[in-house]
């Protein structure tokens, strides 16, 4: 024991020793910072303790685990909050990054792509400033490694700097991105899949030159492909980036289109993932928008009932791009709204008018109303009888709606009175209605009562005519001109017996009587 | 008097002749007159009865021709009216036919929604039978999972098995029949240590468990249980990716550098061999390697100065043949002859000095 206590003494005296144990304690360190800036709540404590002038050198050292490791906390802090990305930012850090990406093995490529990717995440400027760094063409070369965690890593990092705004993207085009990012999309791991997805996506919702770069790759065919891909997350992404492409000309629509995706589309839309769903619808949306041939063809694929029964099944935000996608299709010509009517579009809505109480979903769908509505009397009728007026006619005269819904209420309900001749729908709103519309309801009166008898019966049974008198208007205005054409309709002595204060003059005339 | 008075009666006289031969003359004068107007009268009568036949049959003429002309254009006017009638008559129908047929073609449009109805509804069905399906694909993986895992508890828990003596945790007396996991213990059998399989924390799939490898091979089109075995037990060739460290690189790179320390001998670079006197590098003359000045010794002094030093040195010179006297041979001082042996050398006559001094 005696030797055996003299040789440890020996060896902790011996310099190699110490420098064992300076590793050892690098090590340590190290990785404990990177696991506990894994928690949110040490993260303030270890800003305060300077953590990151720390780590600084620690990037640089000897031993490559402590490089990785630094490496890793360092993006863990920075994708916390942007004080930190800035002061990685200005602690000059990502030059060495973006050398050593270039230069060291797969593990820290990883963990250098996630520390930029971890700052560009924040905002355009930190963004920017990755790029300033040289970052792009480290990120585009770590694109064509082997190894798939570094594929991700770096698709990853680009997919943030692309996503904030359309110089960014378009720096990031300008590296050569997206031809390997394409490329990443054929790869057999889902991960890279997702993140390659995730990227095109975002480079391609700024600008219309930006998706056709991405369209010019070819990456609409493998994005197609993608879709009867089982896992619910790459189907996101894959929806997502397609209806970005699409969103922008009816040229990238009917690139999509061509692609095959449609019947592929009504099945995910049973999918059991919600965000799979509306992305799908939103696709579905953005194609329908641009021309009647794509709504028609997309009509003849019977893609409304199945964007109806999505309605039915959905709750919340997520029915918007649905709403949105039977207004447009509506919208296009009067025999596609037909259609929506026949699929039982408008009693759906009617249940979404009544449902939601966001006011951008209401709006949504009092717009989308306005335009099945708008055509043709058919039409009108049809949207009357789900009994959706009175309930515009509330949103309008609600002083708590925003602004947006009153005017699409409004625009809405005028559009569809001007048509409508259903007699049983227009007479709660002579009761209820403001001047504006009741202008409106009144013109639809005049028209209707003229020819139609058994509603004259019922105008007068049900109250109408004498609301009808009790409505002042300027003479000379569009209004009287209306209540005149009204009164014309009907006998002299039933207008006289409706008109207000009729009993008092039938009681004058009754004090004038001289009996014989 | 008379005579005035007879003529005053001629003058009278003569008056009424005058009166008569004027009024004879007068009416004279008018009957002339209106004789002579008469025959004017009549010469007039005459050429007006002439230019007014002249007029007349001009009158008639013109009229004439202009009544063609308006029967003309009468004609021509109900000409055009019949067409323009039987026109519109065409253009009509071949409107109404035109814009039901391809305008707005309401029985086409009412067969087109009548067909949307009925795709409408076989798209719901089918989404609604796939939807069906999903869930119970979803179920039923759910379900699989749950048995495999009670299964494996089972396995596991095999020791609470009742016995005839002991009923177990899951036999209770008291229950009017066992558990279905007393069932499930009865079912299966125990779960061998080499099978088990590793515990996760989370359930994730189980490990690639291979069916049994009889002893002997089954009858049938069955492979050799030698050769089977040894597909299976076959031992992982990884592939050179998989098999190079991390540090790989690194690793080369310093085994590199080791072996160039190791094995390089000669820090010069190899020169070809034409080039080899090109590249001699230029060795210096002892005389140039010292300083500037002419030396001090040779004109100064001739001999060694520190003569203390060499008291006891007894120098050896016979070993390097240098203490023959040969004629030619130059006087040279110790110093310059140490100088001029090799290094090798001069350590050797050192220790030699040393030794000699020490004893």
């Amino acid at each position: 024991t005696r030797l055996s206590s003299l040789s440890t003494i020996a060896t902790r005296c011996a310099p190699s020793y110490f420098f064992e144990q300076y590793q050892k304690s690098r090590m340590q360190f190290v990785q404990t910072v990177a696991e506990l800036a894994s928690r949110p709540q040490n993260i303030e404590t270890l800003q305060n303790a300077g953590v990151m002038s720390l780590l600084r050198p620690l990037l640089l050292d000897v031993v490559p685990t402590i490089q990785q490791t630094a490496a890793l906390a360092l993006g863990r802090l920075a994708s916390y909050n942007d004080d930190l990305a800035e002061a990685v930012v200005k602690g000059e850090i990502l030059p060495q990054l973006v050398y050593s990406l270039a230069e060291q093995n797969r593990f820290y490529k990883k963990a250098a792509a996630f520390v930029l990717r971890a700052v560009a995440k924040h905002s355009p400027q930190l963004a920017q400033a990755v790029v300033d760094c040289g970052a792009l063409d480290a990120l585009v070369v770590s694109l064509e490694d082997f190894d798939p965690g570094v594929k991700e890593a770096a698709a990853w990092a680009l997919d943030y700097i692309a996503c904030h705004n359309g110089e960014l993207s378009q720096a990031v085009v300008d590296a050569g991105a997206v031809p390997l990012l394409v490329l990443c999309i054929q790869e057999p791991e889902l991960a890279v899949k997702r993140i390659a997805a995730s990227a095109l996506n975002d480079i391609a919702k700024h600008s219309p030159e930006l998706a056709q770069t991405v369209v010019d790759a070819g990456a609409i065919a493998h994005l197609a492909q993608m879709i009867l891909n089982p896992d619910a997350k790459l189907k996101r992404q894959v929806f997502s980036a397609l209806s970005q492409i699409s969103k922008h000309s009816v040229d990238l629509a009917e690139m999509v289109v061509e692609a095959e995706v449609f019947p592929a589309v009504l099945t995910s839309l049973k999918d059991p993932d919600e965000h799979v769903r509306k992305n799908a619808t939103t696709l579905i949306r953005e194609i329908a928008k641009h021309t009647p041939e794509l709504s028609q063809m997309i009509v003849n694929a019977g893609g409304v009932a199945a964007v109806i029964d999505y309605l039915g099944d959905s709750r919340g935000n997520v029915r918007l791009s649905g709403i949105m996608m039977l207004g447009y299709v509506a919208a296009h010509s009067e025999n596609l709204a037909m259609a929506v009517i026949v699929s039982k579009g408008v009693p759906q809505l009617a249940i979404c008018l009544a449902e939601e109480t966001e006011d951008h979903i209401r709006s949504a769908t009092a717009w989308a109303l306005g335009q099945i509505g708008r055509h043709s009397p058919e039409h009108a009728r049809a949207v009357a009888m789900a009994n959706v007026l009175p309930r515009l006619l509330a949103f309008y005269m609600d002083a708590q709606s925003s602004d947006d819904l009153q005017a699409k209420a409004k625009k809405a309900l005028k559009s569809i009175l001007q048509k409508c001749t259903y007699v049983p729908a227009l007479e709660p709103l002579l009761h209820e209605a403001p001047s504006n519309i009741l202008k409106h309801v009144i013109c639809q009166f005049s028209k209707v009562l003229l020819h139609d008898s058994k509603a004259r019966r019922l105008f007068v049974t049900s109250g109408g005519l004498k609301k009808v008198q009790e409505i002042k208007a300027e003479p000379g205005s569009l209004l009287q001109e209306y209540i005149n054409s009204i009164n014309n309709c009907f006998p002299e002595e039933i207008v006289r017996y409706y008109s207000p204060g009729y009993s008092e003059t039938l009681l004058e005339q009754l004090e004038k009587y001289q009996p014989i | 008097m008379a005579r005035l008075e007879w003529l005053q009666r001629q003058i009278e006289g003569i008056k009424e002749e005058h009166v008569i031969e004027n009024r004879e003359h007068s009416a004279a004068v008018r009957l002339q007159s209106w004789f002579r107007g008469c025959q004017v009268r009549a010469r007039l009568r005459l050429l007006h009865r002439k230019a007014t036949i002249i007029q007349k049959v001009w009158r008639g003429f013109r009229a004439r021709n202009q009544f063609r002309q308006m029967v003309k254009k009468a004609y021509f006017v109900m000409k055009m009216n019949f067409y323009n009638e039987m026109a519109i008559r065409i253009q009509r129908r071949w409107r109404g036919y035109y814009v039901r047929k391809y305008i707005h073609n309401y029985y086409a449009l009412k067969r087109y929604l009548e067909g949307l109805t009925i795709k409408n509804e076989q798209v719901r069905k089918d989404l609604e039978e796939f939807a069906e399906l999903q869930r119970r694909e979803m179920e039923r993986l759910a379900r699989e999972r749950e048995g495999q895992r009670k299964c494996l508890q089972a396995q596991r828990l095999h020791f609470l098995l009742s016995t005839e003596q002991c009923p177990g945790v899951f036999n209770s007396p008291y229950r009017d029949f066992p558990h279905e996991m007393e069932l499930r213990l009865r079912s299966i059998k125990p779960l061998l240590a080499k099978n088990a399989p590793l515990r996760r924390d989370s359930g994730g799939s189980p490990a690639c468990s291979l069916p049994p490898v009889p002893s002997k091979k089954p009858q049938g089109p069955f492979r050799d249980p030698a050769e089977v075995l040894q597909q299976r037990y076959r031992p992982l060739e990884p592939t050179l990716r998989v098999a190079t460290s991390i540090t790989a690189l690194e690793e080369a790179r310093e085994e590199l550098r080791r072996e160039e320390w190791r094995s390089r001998v000669i820090d010069d670079i190899f020169q070809p061999f034409s080039n080899a006197h090109k590249n001699r590098k230029y060795e210096r003359t002892l005389h140039g390697t010292s300083s500037y000045e002419q030396v001090d010794y040779g004109t100064k002094y001739f001999r060694e100065e520190n003569k203390e030093k060499r008291q006891g040195e007894k120098l050896l010179f016979f070993s390097l043949g240098l203490s023959q006297n040969h004629p030619g041979a130059r006087v040279h001082s110790p110093i310059h002859v140490v100088q001029l042996l090799g290094q090798r050398e001069q350590s050797t006559v050192l220790t030699c000095v040393t030794r000699s001094r020490g004893s």
